[in-house]
């Protein structure tokens, strides 16, 4: 074993690690915000919406993460080239920002769903009668609660998902995991750098769990 | 003129009637009292006035504007109607200020200068004044309702709509926000309460309501209700022998 040889790989590890990042980052907001959208839509009195939002969510429930990538990865470019008639180049970062977001919304949405019924009926009454339209009553007073309760459980889905970008490799981004197999594949030490990248992936994944639990026992109080 | 004007208004849940035929209003300055059996529709009727439940026949003006028109600005007219619940519902993420000023804010379009006087006015007249940077959980039950009841008069509201405020109170709380009531009531404030509080009916009431089973089953002037008690249908009778024990 010879982990001396990750010390010059460093900055090409350090590229894909802030890949990586920018991709969670990117995939939770955008997943939290259609995550919502579907939550509200499920919620609706509207049979048309609220089954909308239950078929997404089934859906994007049923089939695995990769598939759902690869399938991105093609279908993109070729669904806007077929919307805008010209050919678009949308790159695999993109296609995958994408695959994540409406993959993570179907969890997310569960998640925020079950917050925003958290919170009690009379909240909405009390939003309504000081005269709040539905959407100012969501988004001044029902929504602030939820995703308060719900925020323990989003981190934890999004801790999930941070180890779930690493499915980039299969249409060829160079994340953290990939980099380092393929910095370990050319130093002929495909071993180590494993082993280095996993122990990144749990400190990382572990610390963020066990603030995630801290945060839980202080909004239990 | 009649404040709030229910005709004829039926509600069902399913196949469930909670609401049959009532008839009744609300006169500008009067205070009507609603009691009557847990179950009979108290709340869901309160409800209606302000569209918070919706019906299924009948008819409700408010201010002449009809509460079941589907061109009605609901919002709108909401705005103008304050309402105080049984669990207070101060929104627990915002400070008592906050509480005080949001709608007026985001709803009336007023300026924060504007919110804020009016919110601290009316927080102490309450007698609160003290408490305005804390939060809902921050305060008993008594001091919440009485910050609920501010916050709905920061809106200028031209009646109030109160569903049992003290109900969920302890004992010694009660007083204090029934005090805030009957000074709203003295000053002239078209009220509308469903409340067991017979002491509060008896001060301050114009007419007492009395429903049972979805239906107003007994609707006259407060010195009626008390008065001629041989007068009042078996239910009511029974009630009113039950609360009065205590
Ligand atoms: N969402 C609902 N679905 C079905 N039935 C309901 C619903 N809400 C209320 N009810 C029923 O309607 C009836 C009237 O309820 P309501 O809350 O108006 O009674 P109340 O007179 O206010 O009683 P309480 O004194 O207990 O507050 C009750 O039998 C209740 O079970
Ligand atoms: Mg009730």
């Amino acid at each position: 074993m010879d982990f001396t040889q990750i010390v010059p790989a460093m900055p090409a590890l350090w590229e894909g690690m802030l890949l990586t990042l920018k991709m969670l980052v990117l995939a939770v907001s955008g997943g939290v915000a259609l995550g919502t959208v579907l939550a509200l839509m499920r919620l609706s009195s509207n049979p048309l919406l609220s089954g909308l939002a239950k078929t997404y969510v089934n859906y994007f429930r049923s089939i695995p993460l990769l598939l759902v990538i690869t399938w991105f990865y093609l279908a993109v470019p070729m669904l806007l080239n077929w919307i805008t008639g010209t050919f678009v180049s949308v790159g695999a970062f993109t296609s995958c920002l994408v695959a994540f977001m409406m993959f993570e919304a179907a969890y997310y949405c569960e998640i925020v769903r079950a917050g925003i019924q958290s919170i009690p009926r009379g909240q909405l009454h009390a939003a309504y009668a000081v005269g709040m339209t539905y959407g100012q009553a969501m988004r001044l007073i029902i929504l602030p609660q939820a995703f308060r309760k719900m925020m323990p459980l989003l981190l934890q889905q999004s801790v999930i998902l941070f180890q779930d970008t690493s499915l980039v490799y299969a249409v060829g981004l160079m994340d953290f995991l990939n980099t380092a197999r393929s910095k370990g594949d050319i130093v002929g030490l495909p071993h180590e750098f494993l082993i280095f990248a996993g122990a990144v992936y749990f400190v990382i994944s572990f610390g963020a769990s066990t603030l995630v639990k801290r945060l839980q026992k202080r909004l239990a109080v | 003129m009649s404040m709030i004007s229910i005709k004829n208004v039926s509600k069902w849940y399913g196949e469930f009637q909670v609401l049959t035929d009532c008839t009744t209003k609300v006169s500008k300055g009067e205070v009507v009292v609603v009691c009557g059996p847990s179950g009979s529709g108290k709340s869901t009727l309160i409800k209606t006035v302000n569209a918070l439940e919706p019906f299924q026949k009948g008819e409700i003006f408010v201010d002449g504007i009809s509460v079941g028109d589907a061109k009605t600005d609901l919002p709108k007219l909401r705005a103008r109607i304050g309402m105080v619940f049984q669990n207070f519902e101060l929104f627990p993420h915002l400070s008592i200020t906050e509480n005080l000023t949001i709608a007026q804010q985001r709803v009336l379009g007023r300026s924060l200068d504007e919110a804020m006087q009016k919110g601290m006015h009316y927080l102490d007249r309450v007698g609160l004044k003290a408490h305005a940077g804390k939060f809902p959980g921050q305060l008993s039950g008594g001091q919440q309702q009485r910050v609920a009841i501010a916050r709905a008069l920061a809106m200028d509201p031209i009646a109030m709509l109160f569903d049992e405020p003290t109900s969920a109170l302890d004992p010694e709380m009660v007083n204090e926000v029934l005090d805030v009531m009957v000074e709203l009531a003295q000053e002239g404030m078209t009220m509308m309460c469903v409340t067991h509080e017979m002491g509060f009916a008896r001060k301050v009431a114009n007419r007492v309501i009395f429903m049972d089973r979805g239906h107003i089953v007994e609707d006259c002037s407060k010195d009626e209700f008390f008065g001629n008690p041989d007068a009042r249908s078996e239910r009511a009778k029974q009630f009113l022998s039950k609360i009065l024990q205590h």
